[in-house]
């Protein structure tokens, strides 16, 4: 296996507050990568740095060698990193199939004048752009819900789409912040299977949860944070029998 | 009933105009919640790079068919202004990008002095009169006039919203403004260059612009470095009318504005009994402005709250 993403003593503070204090992990490439905490432990704040809505204070983050702290959030993800949100933030006024559409505009080239003249190159990119965009509506299970309003879709949806949204700009890694929160055991059963079959097809799988149960179940290998440091990493078992771990879940006895 | 017809034309001729000026200020609105209160003196430069371009092709070359004239002076006068667009953003706002809203809004005003001031000092002072090229004719329809020129005028503002509509609904660039629109910081996460997407819109805007600005002067057969001024608020007042941010509205508003005003101007004398005459026209668009804010404050098709600015 080799390391896809290398966070490397990671710290980030507002103001007083050390909100990551020299965070370091490593993502292997084909992995289901858990990040669990309490919260408030800067599992959010992580992410931030990791996509670039923070700069970091310190440290470095990188992507298969490349940089990513304090890149703009579009050549993030032009590198080969998405992410979902923890609260739904889809493009609610466009249809569900166009926020979709818009996941593939990092992965296609026609500009201002492209739009204006509309040669031939630009209706066939327009047109691939579409037809990616229904596939992958198709994987997530969305096949049929393309001309609805994002903001019309069922809740399970909306997340699914998000999922879809992240998949038009062909991540290498895919971080999912809560994927499964507010769901039921079936819909989150459902949404377990749909994260296997994105590794089967080559998606590297970063999970922010705080359902310990389902990242137990899910993930190759878990790391720990509490109060903005890695208290612990490893598989699911080991991490789970940790005392630190425990403490910080049920309090220190 | 003439009257009535005739005012109806000239309404759709100037609100066609007041919409294209409209749609500059929508879509910066609707991508940063700015009002570009400088956007209605980039028109007035479009009209004096053009009136200026018009006045070099025919000193060099007399022969050409006025419309070529004309055409070339547009053709100069699009690509000055969307620079000028351009320029205005990556100076004036892109760096106050995180500022308090106001610091922006003052700036443009400031911009918007700016400019005029410039305009006053290159071009003067003085009405520059826009020369008789454009092709004359008169028609009759039910009693009221129509020129040659107000159908193109009309014709040329109807394609390019089309073009316009088409362009945000269907492409991957308006893809990308609307998505920026909505939720700028969601945009980029997705892997939108927002700087490059806000900076086609102004270059968009500005270029709508300069064709109202050629279109105006040649309309009234006049240009003047404080003729954005007006032109500017009445425009503004068509986006907010419609539903600022939205551009649909800024379509329908610019019409509406234009029938009113031209409504109301024929009008007013019969109905004041001759005590306020067609000069107060400019109040109409303002009285339909506070009339809308106190009714309907997100505008006609605004669903979003306009009470922000």
């Amino acid at each position: 296996m080799t390391a896809l993403l290398t966070v490397e003593n990671v710290t980030k503070r507002f103001g007083g507050v050390h909100a990551l204090e020299a965070v370091s992990l490593t993502v292997q490439a084909g992995e289901i990568y858990g990040l669990i905490g309490p919260n408030g432990a800067g599992k959010t704040t992580l992410f931030n740095c990791m996509t670039g809505l923070y700069t970091v204070s310190a440290g470095e983050i990188r992507l298969e060698g490349h940089p990513l702290h304090n890149r703009k959030p579009h050549q993030i993800v032009a590198r080969g990193f998405a992410r979902t949100f923890q609260n739904i933030r889809l493009f609610a006024n466009m249809t569900a199939l166009e926020n979709v559409m818009v996941g593939r505009h990092v992965r296609s080239g026609a500009g201002v004048l492209g739009a204006v003249l509309r040669g031939a190159g630009t209706r066939a990119e327009e047109a691939a752009i579409r037809e990616r965009a229904q596939q992958l509506m198709a994987f997530v299970g969305l096949g049929r819900k393309g001309r609805a309003l994002a903001s019309h879709l069922a809740y399970g949806d909306q997340r699914r789409l998000e999922i879809a949204r992240a998949l038009a700009t062909e991540p290498r890694l895919l971080a999912l912040d809560e994927p499964v929160a507010g769901m039921n055991p079936t819909e989150r059963r459902q949404m377990g299977e749909l994260f296997q079959r994105l590794r089967d097809a080559g998606v590297t799988l970063l999970l922010i949860e705080h359902d310990v149960k389902l990242v137990m179940g899910l993930c190759d290998r878990v790391a720990v944070l509490d109060y903005g440091r890695k208290i612990a990493e490893g598989g699911a078992l080991q991490v789970q029998q940790d005392p630190a771990v425990i403490a910080a879940y049920l309090g220190a006895a | 009933m003439d009257i009535f017809v005739q005012q109806l034309i000239n309404g759709l001729v100037l609100g066609s105009i007041y919409a294209l000026v409209a749609l500059g200020y929508t879509m910066v609105y609707g991508i940063l919640e700015l009002i570009n209160f400088a956007h209605g003196e980039v028109t007035m430069i479009g009209a004096m790079v053009a009136l200026a371009a018009i006045g070099l092709i025919m000193g060099a070359a007399p022969e050409l068919p006025g419309l070529v004239i004309v055409l070339g002076g547009v053709l100069v006068a699009i690509p000055a202004c969307m620079l000028l667009g351009f320029s205005i953003e990556r100076l004036a706002y892109r760096p106050l990008r995180r500022a308090p809203r106001l610091a922006p809004l003052i700036t443009a005003i400031g911009i918007s002095i700016v400019l005029q001031n410039v305009a006053m000092l290159v071009w003067g002072r003085q009405y520059i009169a826009f020369p008789p090229l454009l092709p004359q004719g008169r028609h009759e329809i039910l009693g009221a006039h129509i020129t040659d020129l107000q159908i193109f005028i009309v014709l040329l503002s109807v394609a390019i919203m089309l073009g316009l509509w088409f362009t945000v609904r269907k492409t991957r660039l308006g893809r990308a403004m609307r998505a920026t629109a909505q939720s700028r910081e969601v945009a980029e996460l997705m892997g939108v260059n927002v700087n490059t997407v806000i900076s086609a819109t102004f270059l968009i805007g500005s270029a709508l612009a300069a064709i109202a600005g050629v279109m105006v002067s040649a309309y009234y057969g006049l240009a003047h470095y404080y003729m954005g001024f007006m032109l500017g608020l009445k425009a503004f007042s068509a986006a907010v009318l419609g539903g600022i941010g939205n551009i649909a509205g800024a379509m329908l508003g610019g019409f509406l504005l234009g029938v009113v005003e031209a409504l109301g101007a024929g009008y007013i004398g019969d109905l004041t009994g001759g005590f306020l005459g067609s000069h107060y026209q400019d109040v109409f668009a303002f009285f339909v402005l506070i009339l809308v804010l106190v009714f309907r404050p997100s505008g006609l098709l605004g669903e979003r709250v306009a009470a922000r600015a």
